[in-house]
């Protein structure tokens, strides 16, 4: 039995090539609208360090609140504000107004830091414990505000449970590496099979589909069998493809159809223990993922506002094993030819110890909701009143930081 | 072809059929089921609490001792976080064996059922340890008593009281509310009247959740679980529904006399009634299924076993299979009993086969292990599973499963073993007219008859 145990081990791997396999990636998820706007959003799960990615090195305290992790590397934004390295082909961008930043945000979110309830109300875009509303997300609640929004057929597809994708509004999702690995005649005996059940022939349609251009469009020819040489050789293909990248040239794909708003996660930002090593993982993906989306979305790109967000922020101070714990305030990373880039939003509280939060974070002085909301109402001219108690009750959006173009 | 009671029995009422396991004859043997001890937990068991609660001390005791003393430490850490794991994983892997591997088809279904009315999210390594007791202690045991126990024994447990926030709802006026300025949190009350008893839109008000929540305070965790804490307790009668509870000193017995009146209650019977009917037979089942169930319920104060016969005797229960869509815990647990997968092949499998065997595809399928959306649990209706998406990963799993554990088998024996009289000429027509045993096999798993039930 060892052997047929093997065996399968050994033929899930295909299985096992999705994206849903690194706890680093959550699949895409699609919605489509009646407009020509673009939005990604990319979640950052477990926190990212905004103080070492848009590092305040202008502020002489730094130094002191991080002894260990300040090597001189990152290049200059603006005169007080710098880019971590693990960024830096992220520049030109920069220079060419296509990425911007925000920082001392974090959401209505404090005091418990558990990433969990961070990510949730993240997602939810709201703060009210145990209210209907944290049962579904803020794109979803968005959907209902645009007219005409529906479940585009020829690219609803996918899958996943993102919270922030949630709710009442069809919403559609597929995980890029999703495969059907039957011979081209088991899938015509299955087409068969299904056209009797409308339900199974319809999602049955689309995922033939879909798997086959996808598989035609990764370079593999239709109908391999599943034996173990095939599933090794995809294994290896899957592996030096770089994972966001992949989940951000599908995105670029769909969005380059009828996809208006995608958004999927990279993790792999909870670094409590040598950050200076530790942290660059995320960042290549984070800065594969926005290359690939500019690259893959060509003239598109000009539509397109990203927007990366994190559950909250990390300490001022590092910690003990060279890393940094839970905080409040963090930074967004916004990107895109749709962005007045060029730019640090925000309001710098400083480092002061006086104006730390809770005498250790950074002092959220802006909500991260503010300036989704303000990015969302100019992309697609939503009403404030709805932004502010329907998709993020009770928000005061104040005023326009002009983030969109 | 009319179906069979054996057939209806056997993918209704469990987890479809497995070679070798006798023939369900009648209503009489599926209740026989629940009698005795619960053989597929003993034959694959698990830590009890107090061992669960000991890895995680241990965990602590080691992340500080590696923080006090550096790198020499970090071995035992190692060992500690191994420790939990394995744990973890064997939790999982017994789930799935017992669903399998289990003659006792309906039994196993009714612990799925339960497990999903009273749905916990474990969130981080700590919860996800405890849930194993929530699912082995307050759950399994229960599925043959009374409702009101099944629910004083899932909203008591650990797992419950910290997935919805009821260890940081303290009394106003007790003695912490009183000292640190907390106050209630409402979550644990609205759920149990909402959720695991009246259902939605009952007739109780926002005011009988604000008065269950302040009765409900006092229950927190600590390390020897559930304990009743006097101190954020709030003083004081709580009237719900209108009936009187507790006095001026608060005591954990007038929680459970609320959760065995609530339990009894009419609107209860409706509610639980109709999620059996949903859960097994259909998505919109017959209303006259429905006040059957609903009517035994009442009569029988929540006697759970007769509140079963009730729906088996009803022949709303008997229309023809195909009405729902098996979730992809049920289609796997029976994909791998169609296949007819020894022992050997689904005990003792390492965290890493788990997570290919099943961890991945349930993801892919939409139903992440032990991550259901909310405290509402899973939807029920076909269309929330067969998704472009959904579907392409069962029919993959299908193939991957049919190819390890197919072995010789003949297709066209497959899908009469698998399905008997359910299965369609269109189906087996397609079948026999597959090139290969393991994609003949596959399509079998991946076909309409056999995803729904």
């Amino acid at each position: 039995m060892a052997h047929t145990r093997r065996k399968f081990l050994a033929n899930t791997l295909a299985l096992g090539c999705s994206a849903a396999a690194s706890p680093l990636l959550t699949p895409v998820t699609f919605a489509s609208a009646p407009t020509d706007k673009r939005l990604v959003v990319i979640i950052l799960r477990g926190a990212m360090d905004g103080l070492d990615v848009v590092s305040p090195v202008g502020d002489p305290l730094l130094a002191g609140y991080r002894p260990s992790m300040l090597d001189g590397q990152h290049s200059d934004l603006d005169g007080y504000f710098a880019l971590h390295p693990q960024l830096a082909d992220l520049m030109p961008l920069w220079h060419g107004g296509d990425l911007a930043f925000t920082h001392a945000v974090s959401t209505p979110y404090r005091n418990k830091r558990s990433h969990f309830d961070g990510q949730d109300i993240l997602e939810a875009g709201d703060i009210t414990a145990g209210s209907d509303v944290r049962e579904s997300g803020w794109i979803n609640r968005m959907l209902a505000l645009i007219p005409g929004a529906r479940k585009e057929l020829a690219f609803s597809v996918g899958r996943e449970n993102m919270l922030l994708m949630r709710g009442d509004k069809p919403v559609s999702s597929w995980s890029p590496e999703g495969r059907i690995d039957l011979s081209p005649q088991a899938k015509l005996l299955l087409d068969v099979i299904y056209s009797k059940d409308p339900l199974f022939a319809e999602a049955g349609q689309v995922a033939l589909t879909l798997a086959g251009q996808l598989n035609v469009s990764s370079g593999e020819a239709m109908g391999e069998e599943v034996d173990m040489q095939n599933i090794m050789q995809n294994m290896a293909r899957s592996n030096k493809s770089q994972r966001a990248e992949g989940l951000a040239a599908f995105a670029a794909n769909r969005l380059r159809e009828d996809t208006r708003i995608a958004a999927f996660s990279i993790g792999g930002w909870d670094t409590h223990l040598k950050q200076t090593r530790n942290i660059r993982k995320a960042l290549r993906q984070l800065q594969g993922a926005i290359l690939t989306l500019k690259q893959e979305l060509g003239p598109v790109w000009q539509k397109t506002a990203v927007v990366c967000m994190t559950e909250f922020g990390r300490t001022v101070r590092e910690n003990g094993s060279a890393g940094t714990d839970h905080g409040t305030g963090g930074a967004m990373v916004l990107a895109g030819g749709a962005i007045r880039g060029g730019k640090v939003y925000g309001d710098w509280p400083g480092l002061a110890p006086e104006n730390l939060f809770a005498e250790r974070d950074l002092m959220p002085t802006n909500d991260v909701r503010k300036y989704v909301a303000w990015m969302v109402r100019d992309l697609y001219g939503l009403e404030q009143s709805g932004l502010e108690t329907s998709v993020f009750p009770g928000l005061d959006m104040g005023r326009n930081p002009g983030v969109i173009l | 072809m009319t179906q069979t009671f054996e057939t209806v029995a056997a993918i209704r009422f469990g987890y479809g059929f497995r070679a070798g396991e006798p023939d369900i004859r009648d209503a009489g043997q599926l209740l026989a089921q629940l009698q005795g001890p619960d053989r597929a937990m003993l034959r694959f068991p698990t830590p009890g609490f107090m061992e669960r609660l000991d890895i995680l001390k241990q965990y602590r005791i080691q992340v500080n001792r590696v923080k006090e003393l550096g790198d020499i430490a970090k071995d035992d850490l190692k060992v500690t976080k191994r420790a939990r794991r394995v744990l973890v994983s064997e939790d999982i892997n017994k789930r799935f064996a017992r669903a399998i591997l289990s003659p006792n088809g309906f039994r196993e279904r009714l612990a799925t059922f339960w497990a999903d009315h009273f749905t916990v999210v474990p969130k981080g390594q700590g919860q996800i340890i405890a849930y194993g007791d929530f699912m082995d202690r307050a759950i399994r045991p229960n599925i043959s008593g009374s409702f009101g126990d099944i629910l004083t024994a899932s909203t008591l447990h650990p797992s419950m009281i910290t997935f919805l926030d009821q260890g940081r709802s303290v009394g106003p006026n007790s003695k912490a509310g009183l000292n640190r300025d907390r106050g209630l949190n409402e979550n644990l009350a609205r759920e149990v009247l909402e959720l695991h008893t009246m259902g939605v839109g009952a007739s109780y008000v926002q005011k009988d959740v604000r008065q269950l929540a302040e009765l409900l305070t006092g229950l927190a965790n600590t390390d020897h679980g559930t304990e009743f804490k006097q101190n954020m307790a709030e003083p004081g009668v709580e009237v719900i529904l209108g009936r009187s509870y507790g006095g001026e000193n608060a005591v954990i017995g007038d929680i459970l006399a609320f959760l065995q009146d609530i339990a009894i209650h009419p609107e209860t019977a409706r509610h639980i009634a109709r999620k059996l009917a949903v859960h097994f037979v259909a998505d919109n089942p017959d209303p006259a299924l429905i006040t059957h169930i609903e009517q035994a319920f009442l009569r029988s104060g929540g006697d759970l076993p007769t509140v079963y016969a009730a729906m088996l005797e009803h022949p709303a229960a008997w229309v023809d299979l195909g009405q729902k869509v098996k979730q992809p815990f049920g289609f796997i647990v029976s994909g791998l009993r169609a296949l007819n997968v020894p022992a050997s092949g689904v005990a003792d499998l390492g965290p890493r086969e788990l997570k290919q065997m099943y961890g991945l595809p349930m993801v892919t399928m939409g139903q992440s292990i032990l991550k259901a959306p909310g405290p509402n649990g899973w939807p029920e209706e076909a269309e929330a599973w067969i998704t472009p998406q959904g579907l392409a990963a069962r029919v993959q799993w299908a193939l991957v499963a049919s190819t390890a554990f197919g072995g010789e088998t003949d297709p066209r024996d497959f899908v009469d073993t698998t399905l008997r009289e359910v299965a369609g000429e269109t189906l087996k027509f397609a079948v026999s007219g597959s090139e290969k045993k393991a994609e003949g096999l596959a399509l079998v798993l991946s076909s309409p008859e056999f995803n729904r039930r």
